[in-house]
C-alpha cells in the first residue's frame, strides 16, 4: 500500500532533484516518441543534446542562443517570486528590437561613439515600456496580467511586421520586409574571432548575478521574496506591493527589451520579422528550471539553449522539425511540475491497509 | 455602406466568432468549478492538426470533428491529472499545456501543411434562412455554427436551471462546503476541466475545417488567449459569451468594414485590433474590482485537496 504524506518541510534534496528528474523523463518521453515516428532514438537524442556541444562554432552559437533566454528568465524569476504573472518576454523582447532598431536606423550613417550605448538604452526603454503598460493596468484596473501582457505580445509582434513591412523597411531592400543593415557604430562588438558571441551574453549574465544579488543579499529582495511567499505577511510588514510590483516588472521589461535590442545589434544586424523563435515563452521555462533563482537560470538557459542549437541541427540532419523543441519544453515543464510533487510531499510504504 | 455589405460583415461576425464562442463556453464551465485552464491556446491547436489529418486521412469532416474532441479531451486530462491530483500550480500547468500543443501540432501536422480538404458545406435552413436580414446573418451556416447555437442555449439552462448547475456553482464557489454536503468535488472538476478541452477540440476543428480549411503551424493565434479573455468579459455568465465572441469577431474582420467605408489601414496594423480590443474591454470590465470578485468563482486557480479536510 502506497500512501502519500504530507512532509512538514520541503525536502531541500527533492528541490535541486527535481528539475534533474524531470529532464531524465523527458528525455525517456523522447525516445518513445522518436522510435514511434521511425527515427533512431539514440541519433536523435545525440544531435540534440550533445552534437550541439561537439565543436567550437556550435558551442559559440549555443551562447548565442542563451543570452536572450537567460536575460529574459532572470527577469521572469524575480516577476514569479513576487507573484507577478508576467508571461509577455516575449512582447518586451520584440519591443526592444523595435525601439532599438529605430534608433539605429537614425544612426546609419553615423560614426558616433554613443550610437551602439543610445541604441541599447532605446531598446532598453521600449522593453519597460511593454512591461510598464499591462503593470498599470493590473494596478489601477485590477485587469488579468496574465492575459493583457499575452495580448502585448501579438501587439508588439504585428507592430513588428508592420514596421518592417512599412517605416523601417530598407529602401533598397528590393520589397523584403527587412530592415536595412546597421551601420557599425551600434553593432555589439563580439568576443572571439571565430564565433558570433557578442557583448550580449556578457550582459546577460551579468544581469544574473545583479538578480541573484538583489533577490538574496538586498532589503528590496527580501520584500519580494515575502511578498511572494506570504502576501498577507509582508503587508502587515508594511511593505508596498505596488512598488515591488512596478519592481519586478520593469526590471524583467528591461532585461527582455536588452535581450531583444541586442538580437538586431548583434547576430542579426538587421530588423527582421523572426526576431525570436519563442525566447521569450522559452524563457518561462527556463525560470522553473533553475527554479526561479538568477543563477540557477544560468544552467538552465544553457541546458535550452542546447536543445535550441540541437532542434536546428535535428532539422538539417533528420528532417525532424524544429517544433519539436516547444513539444519538448511542454514536456519538460509538466514533469518539472510533477515532481515538484515530491517537494512537499513524500510517498509512505506501508503493509497495512488504510482507510 | 449598403444593407447588402453590412449583412456580409455581420454573417463574417458570426462565422469568426464561432470559435471563440466554442472554447469560451468550454473555459467557463472549467471555470465555474473553480479550475483555471490557461492551456486553451495549445488544446485549440490540438484539435485543428488532429482534426484536419482525420479528415484528410479518412475524408470525412464529422469523423475530423470526433478526433478532435477526442484530443481536446486527452490534453485536457494530463492538465487535470497535474492540477487536481498532484496539486501543481494551475497557471503554470496550463502553460505548459499551451507551450506543449503548440510545439506538437506543428510537429504532427508539418507533413500537411499548405493540403486543402473539403471541408463542412454551409446549410441554409428552410424558413429560418428565409427571414430578411437576419436569416442570411444566422441560418446560411454550417452545421457547427448552428451546433454552437444549441449548446450555448443548453448550456444556459443547465448552468441556471438545474441541479448540474447548482452542483458546478457550488464546487467552484466553495469546494470545502460543496465536500461537506456530499458533492465528489474532484470528480465534478475533472468533467468540468474535460469538458473545457472537448469544446476547445470543437473549436480548433472549427478553424481547420471551416474557417481556412487547412493547416497552418500557429494557425489559431492567439485565439485561446482571447477565449480566456471573453470569460472576464462575461463575467462568468454563459449567455454573454455568445455576446462577446460575436463582437471578437467582429474586431477581427474590422478590415472588412472599414474596406466597405473605403478607408485603407495597413492590414498589419488592422491584425493587431482584436488584440487591443481585448486589453481595451478586460480593463473595462474588470475595473470595477468589487463587481469583479462578486463574479469569479471564489476558489478559481486554488487547489482543493480532500485529505486536507477534518
Amino acid at each position: 500500500m502506497i500512501r502519500i504524506q504530507a512532509r512538514t518541510e520541503p525536502s531541500s534534496l527533492m528541490k535541486v532533484a527535481s528539475p534533474l528528474l524531470a529532464i531524465a523523463l523527458t528525455l525517456i518521453f523522447g525516445s518513445i516518441l522518436f522510435s514511434a515516428i521511425g527515427k533512431s532514438p539514440s541519433q536523435a537524442l545525440h544531435v540534440l543534446l550533445i552534437a550541439p556541444l561537439s565543436d567550437s562554432y556550435n558551442i559559440g552559437e549555443m551562447f548565442v542562443k542563451m543570452g536572450p533566454l537567460l536575460l529574459c528568465a532572470v527577469g521572469l524569476s524575480l516577476c514569479y517570486r513576487a507573484n507577478m504573472w508576467n508571461i509577455g518576454a516575449e512582447g518586451q523582447l520584440l519591443a526592444g528590437a523595435l525601439g532599438g532598431s529605430a534608433m539605429a536606423l537614425y544612426f546609419v550613417n553615423s560614426e558616433s561613439a554613443l550610437a551602439l550605448p543610445i541604441t541599447l538604452l532605446a531598446g532598453i526603454a521600449s522593453g519597460m515600456i511593454w512591461a510598464a503598460v499591462p503593470t498599470f493596468l493590473k494596478l489601477r484596473f485590477n485587469s488579468n496580467l496574465i492575459l493583457t501582457t499575452i495580448m502585448f505580445n501579438y501587439i508588439a509582434l504585428y507592430l513588428l511586421i508592420w514596421a518592417v513591412h512599412g517605416p523601417l523597411r530598407d529602401p533598397q531592400g528590393f520589397g523584403f520586409p527587412e530592415s536595412a543593415m546597421f551601420s557599425d557604430a551600434t553593432l555589439l562588438p563580439t568576443l572571439f574571432e571565430s564565433s558570433r558571441i557578442h557583448l550580449g551574453i556578457v550582459f546577460a549574465i551579468i544581469a544574473a548575478f545583479v538578480a541573484w544579488f538583489i533577490l538574496s543579499k538586498s532589503h528590496l529582495g527580501f520584500q519580494i521574496r515575502v511578498f511572494g511567499a506570504d502576501e498577507p505577511a509582508a503587508k502587515y510588514a508594511g511593505f508596498s506591493g505596488k512598488k515591488l510590483s512596478w519592481v519586478v516588472m520593469l526590471f524583467a521589461g528591461a532585461l527582455a527589451g536588452l535581450a531583444g535590442v541586442s538580437e538586431t545589434t548583434g547576430p542579426i544586424g538587421q530588423l527582421v520579422p523572426n526576431v525570436s523563435p519563442g525566447y521569450g515563452y522559452s524563457a518561462i521555462i527556463v525560470a522553473y528550471l533553475g527554479r526561479l533563482h538568477p543563477l540557477g537560470a544560468i544552467i538552465a538557459a544553457v541546458f535550452m539553449a542546447v536543445l535550441y542549437m540541437g532542434g536546428d541541427l535535428a532539422q538539417i540532419e533528420m528532417g525532424i522539425p524544429v517544433a519539436v523543441v516547444s513539444m519538448f519544453q511542454g514536456v519538460l515543464l509538466f514533469f518539472l511540475l510533477a515532481c515538484d510533487f515530491f517537494i512537499n510531499n513524500r510517498l509512505a510504504f506501508s503493509n497495512q491497509a488504510t482507510n | 455602406m449598403d444593407s447588402d455589405l453590412i449583412i456580409q460583415i455581420l454573417f463574417a461576425a458570426v462565422k469568426t466568432g464561432t470559435p471563440l464562442l466554442f472554447i469560451a463556453l468550454g473555459e467557463v464551465i472549467c471555470e465555474k468549478s473553480g479550475v483555471l485552464n490557461l492551456g486553451q491556446e495549445g488544446m485549440m491547436l490540438m484539435g485543428a492538426v488532429v482534426g484536419f489529418l482525420a479528415a484528410y486521412s479518412t475524408g470525412s469532416a464529422g469523423l475530423g470533428v470526433l478526433a478532435a474532441m477526442i484530443m481536446g479531451c486527452v490534453m485536457s486530462l494530463i492538465f487535470a491529472v497535474l492540477v487536481l491530483h498532484i496539486g501543481a500550480n494551475q497557471v503554470a500547468t496550463g502553460l505548459a499545456l499551451t507551450i506543449f500543443g503548440t510545439g506538437l501540432s506543428a510537429f504532427i501536422g508539418s507533413g500537411v501543411v499548405g493540403q486543402t480538404i473539403q471541408g463542412f458545406q454551409p446549410i441554409a435552413i428552410p424558413l429560418l434562412s428565409d427571414i430578411p436580414f437576419l436569416g442570411r446573418i444566422l441560418f446560411s451556416h454550417d452545421i457547427l455554427v448552428y451546433s454552437s447555437f444549441i449548446m450555448t442555449f443548453a448550456l444556459i439552462f443547465i448552468v441556471n436551471k438545474t441541479r448540474i448547475g447548482l452542483t458546478l456553482k457550488a464546487v467552484g464557489e466553495n469546494p470545502h462546503a460543496a465536500n461537506a454536503i456530499g458533492i465528489k468535488v474532484l470528480r465534478v472538476r475533472y468533467l468540468a476541466v474535460m469538458f473545457g478541452g472537448i469544446m476547445a477540440g470543437i473549436s480548433g476543428a472549427y478553424m481547420s475545417l471551416v474557417y481556412t480549411p487547412m493547416w497552418v503551424e500557429n494557425m489559431t493565434a492567439g485565439r485561446g488567449w482571447i477565449a480566456l479573455a471573453l470569460v472576464v468579459f462575461a463575467s462568468w455568465r454563459v449567455g454573454r459569451i455568445m455576446l462577446g465572441a460575436y463582437l471578437f469577431g467582429l474586431a477581427s474582420i474590422m478590415h472588412l468594414v472599414l474596406q466597405g467605408l473605403g478607408w485603407s489601414i495597413s492590414p498589419n496594423l488592422l491584425a493587431m485590433l482584436p488584440y487591443v480590443a481585448t486589453v481595451i474591454v478586460m480593463v473595462i470590465i474588470s475595473a470595477d474590482k468589487f463587481k469583479e470578485k462578486l463574479l469569479a468563482p471564489r476558489s478559481l486557480g486554488k487547489s482543493f485537496d480532500p485529505r486536507q479536510m477534518a
